[in-house]
């Protein structure tokens, strides 16, 4: 038990370190962007020295840079995300916003499940035929595009010409209006996650309990759907829960392309508009789920493989 | 053997690669030559040919734009703008009427070099923090490895939007740095495994016994054994630099207007999609033959460098 809780003492620690680590240099950058706030919030009228004192000690800017970043995460501990400079509350502006990043992200990470999953095992099982080269072919082919020339290709195809999708935004709700940005999403994706299965039901398909079961007569669909599918699924969910920060992470452009008012299109306008209590505030929360999804990651790992027991 | 995943939202390596290639790479010496097999392979000297002249293209690109006779991508007729592909103009002409084959050419070189130079600085930094960390181990492994999971833990969207924004002059060398400063943490990971699988290795202690310097035993008989699987890695950086690029680019962040480059010609094309589908089509060939090429080749080259594939 004590060497248990060392492990989990030393992981939490590592956990902190990354957190403050990354807050901070993104605190650090942030803040250090070229352009004053305080005097692009007042536009071409020009403010006067003690307005703009005034406002600097509002917003804590003549603090020195550590001081603003403790109080900013004393702020974060009560659950507080601050304000930004044209005085709406971080939090809220995210609350609204987050919801669809996070329905994208995970239609885009079941759509990838399901058809990763069938392509990698569908060229596992037909290993070296025609069938598993063609799917490496487009599979490949698919994540060698730029993810934004997908997207507008198939907005134009599918939203505008063929009118299977609405072209962009949300007023169709969901599935409607997410599914063609989660499957440009999926599309680029594909290949990592298809390979992956294929190459760990190969792995699988020549392991000595693979024979056995054969051996024992045991019918195709039960050795390969109970023995190596579960075997197959230790690297894969590993894999699969490492993703889905990438996707929450990576919807900035797709968001941009559909028009969908996700978390990732707020940070670029904040980004912008030089909002930098947002662009902190989405950072923030960014990289608390990507913190969450790896401890969930080692639990689940932990879960599936007895070999491996937390350290 | 689980395939790396890189994207515009990062590279995730399934841990497990890095074990196995570390540990398997470090027991067995390659028995064949894999240089020789590799020769023999279509998938290894097809992307090679076309990434060896995609190099000359991007070294001498007077060379080819003037194939068509319109070699100067800089020379425009306002008055042909938008046209299509026609005599002298295989590719058709931009908004401005510039040729765009001639522009395809030459931008080449910006894309390529970004992809290359960003590479070569992120496989340096990994060298040197995953050997330092591997080697002492102890505290330094310790600081060095949270090091470098803050680095890992920064999305690297989030990361790129920042740190380019802050940036008053893009140029390739200022994008390479900050594209690397991202990227380096997979390949410093990779490097810290294998340097510490091999420091009990017989042939280690053999040469420590002999002597030999440890700066000596690090480049002749540590350093090599990571050497295929950083390649690997490595040569698949390339082609997910040059696609991160172009997405930047989208995004308004990478290069600027005066440089010609495949991301800039994307971005400017996929606002007119509809209209002018060919401004698009040619540079996003171009870059996914490009990306298609450098990630067959590497994996082509993780197949013949895996020991475990060897009979």
């Amino acid at each position: 038990m004590v060497k248990t809780s060392w492990i989990l003492a030393r992981r939490f620690l590592g956990l902190a370190i990354v957190f403050f680590g990354v807050t901070f240099l993104i605190y650090f950058c942030v803040f250090a962007l070229p352009g004053d706030p305080i005097r692009a919030l007042a536009g071409d009228r020009p403010l006067s020295e003690s307005t703009v004192n005034t406002l600097r000690a509002r917003y804590h800017l003549d603090e020195p840079l550590l001081q603003q970043y403790l109080r900013y995460i004393g702020g974060l501990l009560q659950g507080d995300f601050g304000t930004n400079f044209s005085g709406r509350s971080v939090g809220e502006q995210m609350a609204s916003r987050w919801p669809v990043t996070i329905t994208l992200a995970l239609t885009a990470w079941i759509i990838q499940i399901v058809i990763g999953v069938v392509l990698g095992l569908v060229s596992a099982l037909r290993e070296g035929t025609a069938v598993d080269k063609g799917i490496l072919a487009v599979t490949v082919l698919a994540s060698s595009v730029p993810v934004f020339v997908l997207g507008v290709s198939a907005q134009l195809v599918f939203g505008v010409k063929l009118a299977w999708f609405p072209v962009a935004g949300t007023t169709t709700g969901w599935p409607g209006s997410y599914l063609l940005p989660a499957l440009v999403i999926t599309a680029f994706g594909l290949a990592a996650i298809s390979r992956l299965v294929r190459s760990s039901v190969l792995e699988n398909l020549q392991a000595d309990y693979v024979r056995t079961a054969w051996a024992k007569g045991l019918s195709d669909q039960r050795t390969v759907g109970v023995h190596v599918m579960r075997n197959s699924l230790i690297p894969t969910v590993t894999f699969l829960a490492t993703d889905l920060g990438y996707l929450l992470g990576g919807t900035v452009i797709i968001e941009g392309i559909f028009n969908l008012p996700g978390v990732g299109n707020l940070l670029f306008q904040a980004i912008r508009a030089h909002e930098g209590p947002t662009v902190v505030g989405i950072s923030t929360s960014l990289i608390l789920i990507f913190l969450v999804t790896s401890v969930l990651v080692d639990a689940v790992h932990a879960l599936l493989d007895p070999r491996v027991r937390l350290d | 053997m689980p395939f790396t995943h890189c994207s515009i939202r990062g590279c995730v390596l399934t841990d497990s690669f890095a074990q196995i290639s570390a540990s398997g790479l470090a027991g067995a010496p390659l028995r064949r030559n894999p240089w020789r097999v590799l020769l023999r392979r279509a998938s290894f000297w097809i992307p090679a040919v076309v990434l060896a002249l995609l190099a000359v293209i991007a070294v001498f690109p007077g060379l080819f734009a003037g194939l068509f006779g319109n070699g100067d991508p800089r020379v425009c007729d306002l008055g042909a703008s938008g046209a299509s592909p026609g005599d002298g103009h295989p590719f058709g002409q931009d908004l401005q009427g510039c040729d765009v084959f001639a522009n395809v050419i030459y931008g080449a070189q910006a894309s390529l070099s970004i992809g290359v130079l960003t590479t070569i600085i992120a496989v340096l930094v990994a060298i040197v923090v995953g050997t330092l960390a591997g080697l002492y181990g102890g505290a330094l492994d310790w600081i060095l490895s949270r090091v470098t999971d803050v680095f890992l833990g920064f999305p690297f969207l989030l990361g790129a939007v920042v740190l380019l924004n802050s940036i008053g002059d893009r140029s390739v060398l200022t994008i390479s740095l900050v594209l690397a400063l991202l990227g380096w943490g997979t390949m410093a990971r990779i490097v810290r495994g294998s340097v510490r699988s091999v420091q009990g290795a017989d042939f280690v202690d053999a040469a420590r016994t002999m002597g030999l310097s440890t700066w000596r035993i690090v480049v002749r008989y540590i350093l090599p054994n990571s050497l295929a699987p950083l390649l690997v890695i490595a040569t698949i950086a390339v082609g997910a630099t040059i696609v991160a690029e172009s997405s930047l680019t989208y995004l308004g962040i990478g290069l600027r207007a005066p440089a010609i480059s495949w991301g800039l010609q994307l971005a400017s094309a996929s606002g007119q999609f509809q209209n002018n589908p060919h401004l698009l089509i040619f540079p996003a060939a171009f870059l996914a033959v490009t990306v298609l090429s450098i990630i067959t080749l590497g994996d082509t080259l993780r197949t013949a460098l895996d020991p475990r594939r060897q009979n």
